[in-house]
């Protein structure tokens, strides 16, 4: 039983640690400000396809590892995804039959609450944004949700992991 | 809900206590493989920039390198007398010599993923003997200094950062002043100089050594405005920083005599 539950696990770790490295991927600069939160894409992938897996927990840990790597306060990009995994598992049943453009609306809320969660830690540090750029990311990681969502489905269905 | 109260308690202490520094530094050895990951794009960039050169180019840059080898030798024939006079000069003044410092060539292999933070990743790190508060230079200038540590990689705070002041003073006339980030990679602001500072566009303003963090004398930034109000008390004065910021990837970090007693 216990190889059941492991069943796939390395997939959903590849995932995260693709996205980790796209998150740090150097941009040039005027891309900087638009990119897309890949680990919050793919958070909410595996929380509404396996929301017994994926959860709370991954998130907070996940979260961690990102505020280590980009240098924020511990604990920031940790709050935002809990808060996300959160708000995802409350509405993966609704999600998983919504059409594509309505998940696309749900993922912009979702990546902006993200967004918003990680600068009111900024401000806190007295780092804040001073413009609406913030939410850049939200649009970009909305846009390229379908994208994220047929690559991660592939995968899944491909390795049959569930 | 508990891991958002985890999450806020992790918040609170990290913005409160430096207590969390060990913790973090091991996370951050941990994750160390994924800085080399995201670096593997740029390393092919440079592969091919360094392998896939036409013949033409490359004399080119020979020719240009003889050059400035040239004029660097014409200008440093005269650096072993000055030195000399600089020691004498300095003992008749019962002042300290300067050392000289020593360096460590470290490459960058990240940069901070937010644009709202400056902050670089270097591949050297404990191991190597880099420092918390070691200064970072390129050719042109200082860059910034380390804020944390990990075994295989450092963190550096770079001048522009909004969070980051350094101490300098005008290399023409000595006179003091702080340098704050603003923020922008290309504009230092110099805050509560009076408006009758004898200070100019075009000046250089150079570390002071001041606060003893920062090694004196390396170029810091060059003044781009001065603008003197006179119904502020304070001139507005703005400053381009010197180091190539956003484009260096070969930086040197700098041991002080001083700072490696401290380490000892």
């Amino acid at each position: 039983m216990a190889q059941d539950e492991l069943h796939g696990y390395w997939v959903i770790v590849l995932s995260f640690t693709l996205a980790y490295v796209l998150a740090m991927l150097p941009l040039p600069g005027w891309l900087l400000e638009a990119r897309p939160e890949w680990l919050a894409l793919v958070l909410i992938y595996w929380t509404i396809a396996l929301p017994h897996r994926v959860g709370i927990l991954t998130a907070l840990v996940l979260g961690i590892g990102m505020d280590v790597l980009e240098g924020a306060v511990l604990g920031q990009n940790a709050l935002a995804l809990v808060v996300v995994a959160l708000l995802s598992l409350l509405l993966y049943q609704r999600l998983r039959v919504f059409s594509l453009s309505q998940q696309v609306i749900v993922v912009f809320v979702l990546v902006g609450i993200h967004q918003l969660f990680c600068q009111w830690v900024q401000n806190l540090e007295g780092a804040g944004a001073t413009s609406f750029a913030f939410l850049l990311p939200a649009l970009t990681s909305a846009l390229l949700w379908p994208v994220a969502l047929h690559v991660l489905r592939g995968v899944r269905r491909r390795y049959r992991v569930n | 809900m508990l891991a958002i109260v985890i999450a806020l308690a992790l918040v609170l202490v990290d913005l409160r206590y430096n207590s969390l520094n060990y913790s973090r530094a091991l996370i951050d050895t941990v994750m160390t493989p994924v800085y080399w990951l995201a670096d593997i794009p740029g390393n092919l960039g440079e592969w091919t920039d360094t392998h896939i050169t036409s013949r033409s180019d490359l004399q080119e840059e020979n020719a240009r390198l003889r050059r400035e080898n040239l004029i660097m030798q014409g200008r440093s024939q005269q650096m072993a007398s000055l030195q000399a006079d600089n020691a004498r000069l300095r003992a008749l003044l019962n002042s300290t010599a300067l050392l000289r410092d020593d360096v460590l060539v470290a490459e960058l292999i990240g940069v901070s993923p937010d644009p709202v933070r400056h902050q670089l990743v270097l591949d050297k790190g404990a191991t190597d003997g880099v420092f918390e508060g070691q200064p970072l230079i390129d050719a042109d200038g200082l860059m910034g200094q380390v804020v944390e540590v990990s075994a295989l990689t450092s963190r550096v705070l770079l001048i522009t950062d909004a969070t980051h002041s350094i101490p300098v003073q005008v290399n023409r006339n000595g006179v003091r002043a702080i340098a704050e980030g603003t923020g922008s990679l290309v504009n230092l602001e110099v805050h509560h100089v009076a408006a009758t500072t004898d200070i100019r566009a075009g000046d250089l303003l150079v570390s002071s050594g001041l606060g003893g963090r920062f090694p004196v004398g390396y170029p810091v930034a060059v003044v781009t405005s001065v603008d003197r109000n006179p119904g502020q008390a304070f001139a507005r004065i703005t400053a381009r920083p010197s180091a190539a910021l956003d484009r260096s990837r070969h930086v040197l970090l700098v041991f002080t005599g001083d700072a490696v007693d401290q380490e000892d």
